[in-house]
């Protein structure tokens, strides 16, 4: 086009000329907002900001114009291209997120759907109630321990003072091994743990046994021939009823609530003297606040600690057994036993795996 | 035991306005159970006596109906009123004195008496029996009061005492005196602190020429029997009202004078009674234990086979008593017996249990003398009941009373007088033993022992033989002064433990299973025969050694259970007859392996403890017990929905819950095949912890699913919990941070080749940089050739120390291909 050292006004070059400049611009930005989408722009693009665009076209003409007007056409050029870049940038952004918006809106789903694809299991509330239950008297120093099922009478019965004859070991309680003078028995009670616990260990015994126990009753609404009872024993120097109380008291506030509270009742049980049925008070009883019969306690009986060879001079010591079901049914407000023994998945999945 | 309060206050000096309710509530405060509290119900309107002036016998009915005039006494102007009542009962007849609701009456349960047509007559009242009044249970028959008791027309709510109230009370077996209104008096006179009068303190004239000759040859039978005798009974003559009204009250039918005498005297005084047919007695009397093979008829007429334990009375005869339980018929009072014996007498109580038990014939009398009877009331009792048959029943007492035997008076008990303060956590105020003591009615002594210590001495009456140690004598002094008096102190334990391995153990693992979508269920531990011959188990098979119950409340179910697959199977069918069709069920619980000769269970001692040797053998006895833990699954384990198709619970879940068992507890688990009823013998897993079979997880085998009628496919899982190894602490692994290789390889072998080993032979031929294999892929094809599979495996290469080359990963692949090769001739599918 033109030659070097040529006198030369930039002014008249075309491709420089501010009017040229300034339709390159024009003509850009309009191409830009013209595009419908990002592939459109991108197809816009090399017209206007590519090799053959006007603002390059330009940018080659400045080297053949003199040394001093070329500062000030580069200086238009750039600015050209800057604002031409600036449209491109300008509306590609607001593509891209018309785009980004445009897919999200896609990709929306129904999150109401199902997700259940492997429902979720459960844990029995019995079993549930046994752990909360040692829980908290491992958190008071006390051990936790389990005695079989299938027991020696002589735990269950001789050892905790109940004479060969007496009327509280009479047959219709009692699953006997055949034959019936076996000397076995599925235990009637988890109280036979107290004599193992005794015997394997030296005192002082804090111990907490829960367990699955047995009676020859027909299943009914508020019976069951296998159930669970949660035992406690403490044997240790100095142990006086007053404990017996104070350790229930805070086994009933863990179980009942914060409010609730105990009562003693005189009563008899071989391996215990003296005696005591144990009512729990509670605000959150179905039918409003009020008392209801909870367990046995008592202090060990002398004869216990003999046949477990403890030294009853020297030790006493508290028991105390209380029925899980029974337990579960009134805190709970469950009307029919059987629904905790039958098994129906439908009860148990309401208790969720802990709660 | 239920007793009418008025009868209890008889022997109390009570204020008038003491209720029911108070006294139950101090019955309760002293220890003794209170059932329930009966109001008897007033009535109101006209409730009278009448007299039965006229019977009518109304016929064509399907049942006996009389019409009857009733004399219901004189009106205003001073007529005899007479009422035409219909009545259904028959054990009245003219001139019988009756109770009369006339109408405008209500009786209990708002029942209103109106004049009413019925049977084709008007009825204008109604003859009442105990039930309809309120006073019992009787209903066979109307009451009938005494002749010459009341007049007609007189108020018959006083007469039959509608003022009162029942109290029903359960006696703990620690207190067999309580079972008399002398004994449950002496209880509220000792809670309230009001004056007792003792029914059984009654003076007994002297009379020591015997009624009869009585041998008592087993004395640890009898301690004491006491023999009087009357004539002249007239065994027609009737129950006077007052008595046949508190019996009904105390829940026990009227039968005859002598019979009630004898329930009466009971009630009062605690002491059984009975009644012999003097006559029909032939010789000396004598106490004895049965021998072999002799029988005895009893009063309900059953011939009884006698064991050598029963305690028996004989006459010249042979047995004719079954002592303390039953009476027998050959001595029986009958309608013309005027000539009678009473006996009041004090048996064994564990000789009496046994009888009982064996018998099956549990009674009153038995029940008392099972719980101890206070041996010196025998001679009171039997004075009391013959000077009742000489007052209602025309009765001589004649001159002579048997008494005989050795009653063992309760031994004194001596305690230090601080031992009950120092059991209940309380001071109680000075004086209070002693005081609490004597009011039970034993002697007291205070001392000062050896070594300087306060100590009190007490003698127990005769009634209480329950109180032969110290801590008896506390629970007295306790209960008497209130439990609610006894504070509430946190003892402090010593720090513990905490839960042990094993016990973390199962709950971990019962969380696992729950999370995996497993319900826990908690099924008896009962199954039957029936059940192991539908599991297809040989009669070799162990689970078959197991124990039964000899009191199986289902007679098909009395086997004690060896697997909890009975269990599970039984909640899976209960739930699927429900309507649930996707089940997956589990259960960790002890079962019950007997050795397969059961030991004989040693007899142990409890007067000290065992001997280690005498332990260790009963120990021995004792049949395994282990926890186990046990699935089942049917239906989907996926279910089907929005994402695509279900997946059916197969062989596999049971697999995996097995290996999330042993994941969770950190316990590696062998897996292979194995055959196990009741398991499918292709589809069943056998467990493995370091070569010892655990446990069986796969498909139940299609028999067993159509004989238990199971859904197809029911898969189940059972392992010993206890036999796998607790793991206290682990060796932590390094953890390289070099990358892996990966690799990717496709053997071909044989069908028959467990992809566990094939993969294991990898894993031990690719040596210690093999850091992981996993199989991704089974297939068989036409293009493998037959009999032939591919399995594909991701082999993960790492090296703790440096970043693997490609020539060692290389190596590594020839080394695992070359074992595998070598070991299950697998190659390289092309």
């Amino acid at each position: 086009m033109s030659g070097a050292n040529d006198p030369y006004d930039p002014k008249e070059v075309v491709a420089l000329a501010p009017e040229t400049l300034q339709s390159a611009v024009d003509d850009a930005r309009k191409a830009f907002e013209d595009a419908a989408d990002l592939d459109e722009l991108a197809a816009a693009k090399p017209a206007h900001l590519g090799e053959r665009s006007p603002v390059l076209t330009a940018r080659r003409e400045i080297g053949a114009l003199p040394p001093q007007a070329k500062a000030d056409a580069g200086k238009r050029v750039n600015e050209t291209r800057r604002v031409i870049q600036e449209e491109f940038d300008k509306r590609h952004a607001e593509l891209q997120a018309e785009r980004d918006e445009r897919v999200l809106r896609e990709e929306t789903v129904d999150v109401t759907l199902p997700t259940d694809r492997v429902p979720s299991g459960s844990r029995h509330p019995i079993t549930q109630l046994i752990e909360r239950i040692s829980d908290g008297f491992v958190a008071m120093g006390w051990q936790v321990s389990e005695g079989p099922e299938l027991e020696a009478e002589w735990f269950n019965f001789d050892a905790l003072n109940f004479g060969k004859d007496h009327p509280a070991r009479t047959m219709q309680d009692t699953f006997h091994v055949a034959p019936e003078d076996s000397g076995l028995v599925l235990r009637t009670q988890t109280s036979p743990v107290q004599v193992r616990a005794l015997l394997n260990s030296e005192p002082p015994v804090y111990r907490v046994s829960p367990g699955r126990v047995f009676r020859t009753d027909a299943l009914d609404a508020t019976h069951t021939p296998v159930f669970h009872q949660v035992e406690g024993l403490a044997v240790d120097e100095g142990l006086t009823m007053a404990h017996l109380k104070g350790t229930l008291d805070v086994f009933a506030r863990s179980m009942f609530g914060p409010e609730s509270r105990t009562r003693f009742r005189p009563s008899f049980f071989p391996f215990t003297e003296p005696s005591a049925e144990v009512d729990v008070w509670f605000p959150e009883k179905k039918g409003g606040a009020g008392w209801v019969e909870w367990g046995g306690c008592g202090m060990v009986h002398p004869n216990v600690l003999r046949a477990s060879g403890v030294d009853h001079e020297t030790y006493s010591g508290f028991a105390f057994g209380m029925g899980l079901e029974r337990t579960l049914q009134f805190r709970n407000g469950i009307p029919d036993m059987r629904d905790m023994v039958e098994g129906d998945v439908r009860f148990t999945e309401a208790f969720g795996i802990e709660y | 035991m239920r007793i009418p309060v008025s009868w209890l206050a008889e022997h109390l000096e009570l204020s008038e306005e003491t209720s029911a309710e108070t006294l139950a509530e101090a019955f309760v405060r002293i220890g003794m159970e209170v059932e329930e509290v009966t109001h008897l119900t007033p009535i109101t309107g006209p409730l009278v006596v009448g007299r039965v002036a006229e019977v009518e016998e109304l016929t064509g009915f399907k049942k006996p109906v009389r019409y009857c005039r009733v004399e219901v006494g004189e009106s205003e102007t001073g007529e005899e009123r007479i009422r035409g009542i219909v009545c259904g009962a028959t054990n009245f007849s003219a001139g019988s004195l009756v109770v009369v609701a006339l109408p405008g009456a209500v009786l209990p349960g708002d029942f209103e008496i109106t004049e009413r047509k019925t049977y084709g007559r008007v009825s204008e009242g109604m003859i009442c029996s105990a039930r309809e009044l309120g006073i019992g249970e009787d209903h066979d028959g109307i009451l009938v009061l005494p002749p010459g008791s009341a007049d007609p027309g007189s108020d018959a709510g006083e007469i039959v005492g509608l003022d009162d109230s029942v109290i029903e009370l359960s006696i703990t077996p620690d207190r067999g005196y309580c079972f008399s209104v002398r004994g449950l008096a002496r209880e509220l006179s000792n809670a309230l602190d009001v004056p007792f009068g003792d029914p059984a303190n009654r003076s007994i004239p002297d009379d020591d020429r015997p009624s009869r000759v009585v041998r008592i040859e087993d004395e640890t039978a009898c301690s004491r029997f006491v023999f009087r005798r009357l004539t002249g009974v007239d065994p027609a003559a009737p129950t006077p009202w007052w008595m046949q009204r508190r019996l009904a009250l105390a829940g026990v039918r009227s039968i005859s004078l002598p019979v009630d005498v004898t329930n009466y005297v009971m009630l009062e005084l605690g002491q059984p009674l009975h009644a012999w047919d003097a006559a029909k007695v032939s010789g000396d009397v004598v106490v004895r234990r049965a021998a072999a093979g002799e029988t005895l008829t009893t009063l309900d007429d059953v011939r009884r086979e006698l064991d050598p334990d029963d305690i028996v009375i004989c006459d010249d005869s042979g047995p004719v008593s079954l002592a303390g339980v039953m009476g027998g018929a050959s001595t029986e009072i009958g309608r013309d017996s005027n000539d009678v014996l009473l006996e009041a007498a004090n048996w064994d109580a564990a000789s009496i249990t046994r009888t009982t038990r064996r018998h099956r014939l549990p009674s009153e009398a038995g029940k008392r003398f099972e719980r101890g009877v206070d041996p010196a009331v025998a001679a009171v009792a039997a004075e009391r009941a013959a000077r009742l048959l000489v007052e209602y029943g025309e009765a001589t007492i004649s001159a002579g009373r048997t008494d005989v035997g050795e009653p063992i008076a309760p031994a004194p008990v001596t305690m230090p007088l601080a031992l009950p303060d120092r059991i209940a956590g309380v001071r109680y105020e000075r004086g209070v033993t002693v005081q609490r003591l004597t009011q039970i009615g034993c002697r007291i002594e205070v001392g000062t022992s050896a070594d300087g210590v306060g100590v009190v001495t007490a003698t127990p009456p005769s009634w209480r033989p329950d109180l032969s140690q110290p801590a008896d004598l506390v629970e007295e002094v306790l209960r008497l002064e209130g439990y609610h008096t006894i504070p509430s102190v946190v003892p402090a334990a010593p720090a513990g433990d905490g839960l042990d391995a094993a016990q973390l153990r199962q709950r971990a693992v019962s969380r696992a299973l729950a999370h995996d979508g497993y319900v826990e269920v908690l099924p008896f531990p009962f199954t039957g025969e029936e059940t192991l011959d539908a599991f297809g188990l040989e009669d070799s098979d162990p689970r078959r050694n197991a124990l039964r119950a000899a009191n199986a409340l289902e007679a098909d179910r009395s086997l004690i259970s060896t697997t909890l697959l009975p269990g599970l199977l039984d909640s899976l069918q209960r739930n699927l007859s429900r309507g649930r069709r996707d089940l997956a069920l589990f259960h960790i619980g002890q079962v019950v392996l007997p050795e397969k000769e059961q030991r004989a269970v040693p007899e142990l001692g409890v007067e000290t403890r065992p001997s280690e040797e005498s332990l260790a053998e009963l120990r021995s006895a004792m049949p395994a017990q282990p926890k186990h833990v046990g699935v089942v699954l049917t239906g989907q384990r996926e279910r089907s929905g929005w994402w695509g198709s279900g997946r059916a619970a197969g062989w596999a879940d049971a697999v995996q819950a097995a290996r999330l068992v042993a994941d969770t507890v950190g316990v590696s688990l062998g897996v292979s095949a194995g055959e196990n009823p009741p398991w499918h013998p292709g589809r069943c897993a056998e467990l493995t912890v370091g070569g010892t079979v655990v446990g069986h997880a796969g498909e139940l085998h299609p028999k067993v699913i159509e004989a238990l009628e199971l859904p197809k496919r029911t898969c189940a899982m059972e392992l010993d919990l206890d036999a796998l190894p607790l793991t206290e602490s682990r060796p932590a692994p390094v953890v390289s941070s070099y990358p892996p290789v990966r690799l990717d390889l496709a053997l071909v072998v044989d069908e028959g080749v467990p992809a566990a080993e094939l993969a294991e032979s990898l894993r031990t031929g690719g040596g210690g940089l093999v850091e992981e294999i996993r199989l991704f892929d089974v297939f068989t094809g036409e293009q493998l050739g037959a009999g032939k599979k591919s399995l594909a495996f991701a082999l993960q290469l790492r090296a703790s120390d440096r970043t693997l080359t490609q020539q060692e990963a290389t190596e590594v692949r020839d080394a695992a291909l070359t074992a595998a090769n070598e070991r299950f001739g697998a190659t390289l599918r092309g």
